[in-house]
């Protein structure tokens, strides 16, 4: 049986941003660039939990790849040489942006998350003073079947944040995701209220790990929706001490 | 003050919106003095004149496009101004005047003159309950400024802060394109 000092820690070297950076094998481009202070934008990535690769915005330019690749879920090979920005990622950052605030009814000055929210800030960060594309106005319903919180359809970008921390770190799985395209939406259990969820604990941690005002607690005005996400590299760093 | 050259002229406009913007504008407080040294302010609902001239330099729009007289202005706006700039939210995205697009407007003036009339219409009076004499028929959707004219700058904010107001008017005369974001965004 091996012993820690008999493993062989495979060191990788690569460059980001014309910057020479090591790793360890098997980390992802977003975790080394995180490492070494290069920032990458995500919106449903989250430390924790399993990679998702939906919200396409930590695209990066591999040298040698014809496409772009998810800097999350790319993992490191020896001599990548990896761009983080440039003038087409930054186009194609702000259209994705761009077509989440089009696609549902996100409305930032009456929404208990202004001042709070990843996708607002993320507008503002990419320099988004207006949306190129034509709103969809849909109508959508607010769950407040739950007594202690609340699904607002309208402002959710399915980052699906919420069915991982659900289904990874509670355990529950009550939440999930029915339909495609622009009729995907969050579920409780099997399409039922919130409310009558036999699954829900009703622990919260959607709540606190949702990016945008979609899941609140119930009672917080305009702005009042504070988030909190610190319990999450907690329970993973418990979870790895676990023997 | 004597000038050789006439000073830039000004106007702003409200369309569907709650005047918070032009009041973020009034919170220029003594920048307004400075301003008016600055600017000739030609159009505006704290200036009497109530056509919109002739040709103006900047137009600051605040408020959604909501009803066919908001439309018919954006139209003369556009056509009068050299720059147009949409101001706050309502114009950037149509934000609150627009969360009644998800309504159909019949569903919506039986909500706001029958349902909740004080005294509610009968079957009868319901027709004459709503009005249709005197008032600018409603669009079927409130839209951002840009869905129907030309908008040459954007600032977001719900209102955008007097500081902002004062950055991009200040930049503007000074013939500098004002990076918006920098100073305001969506909901702030």
């Amino acid at each position: 049986m091996n012993t820690f000092t008999d493993v062989e820690i495979e060191s990788i070297t690569l460059r980001i941003d014309d910057k020479d950076v090591s790793c360890r094998k098997g980390e992802t481009v977003l975790q080394v660039a995180r490492e070494n202070g290069i920032d990458i934008p995500t919106l449903c990535y989250m430390e924790g939990l399993t990679v998702w690769g939906g919200c396409r915005l930590c695209m990066v330019e591999i040298a040698g790849f014809p496409k772009l690749q998810a800097a999350c879920a790319t993992v490191c090979t020896e001599g990548m040489n990896i761009s983080t920005n440039s003038p087409r990622l930054e186009n194609y950052r702000r259209i994705i942006v761009e077509l989440l605030l089009a696609e549902r009814n996100h409305v930032c000055s009456v929404c208990v998350s202004n001042g709070h929210c990843e996708l607002q800030a993320m507008a503002i960060k990419l320099g988004i003073d207006h949306v190129r594309f034509a709103y969809r106005f849909p109508h959508l319903d607010v769950d407040n079947s739950h007594d202690r919180m609340r699904m607002d359809h309208n402002r959710c970008i399915l980052c699906s944040r919420c069915v991982r921390v659900c289904a990874e770190i509670e355990g529950a799985h009550t939440k999930d995701i029915k339909g495609r395209g622009v009729l995907a939406a969050i579920i409780h259990d099997l399409d039922q209220n919130w409310g009558e969820s036999e699954t829900c604990t009703s622990c919260g941690k959607c709540v606190n790990i949702c990016p945008t005002g979609a899941l609140t607690h119930r009672g917080t005005a305009v702005g009042e929706m504070t988030k909190k996400t610190m319990f999450l590299p907690y329970l993973t760093l418990m979870r790895e001490a676990q023997p | 003050m004597t000038t050789s050259t006439p000073k830039p002229t000004v106007a702003t406009v409200w369309l569907d919106g709650c005047s918070g913007c032009h009041m973020s504008l009034m919170d220029l407080d003594e920048r307004l003095i400075t301003l008016a040294g600055l600017v000739e302010v030609l159009h505006s609902p704290v200036v009497d004149q109530k056509q919109f001239p002739q040709q103006v330099d900047v137009t600051l729009v605040e408020g959604a496009v909501s009803s066919e007289e908001d439309l018919h202005k954006a139209l003369i706006i556009r056509a009068r101004s050299k720059l147009v700039v949409a101001l706050g939210d309502c114009a950037v995205t149509g934000n609150v005047p627009a969360m009644r697009n998800y309504f159909d407007r019949s569903d919506l003036f039986a909500r706001a003159y029958v349902e909740n009339a004080q005294e509610p219409p009968t079957p009868a009076e319901r027709q004459v309950a709503l009005p249709v004499v005197g008032v600018p028929p409603l669009r079927p959707h409130a839209t951002a400024l840009h869905e129907v004219i030309k908008v040459d700058m954007f600032l977001p904010g719900c209102p955008p802060p007097a500081d902002a107001i004062w950055y991009v008017l200040t930049e503007i005369l000074a013939g500098r394109t004002p990076a918006t974001t920098t100073v305001s965004g969506f909901g702030r």
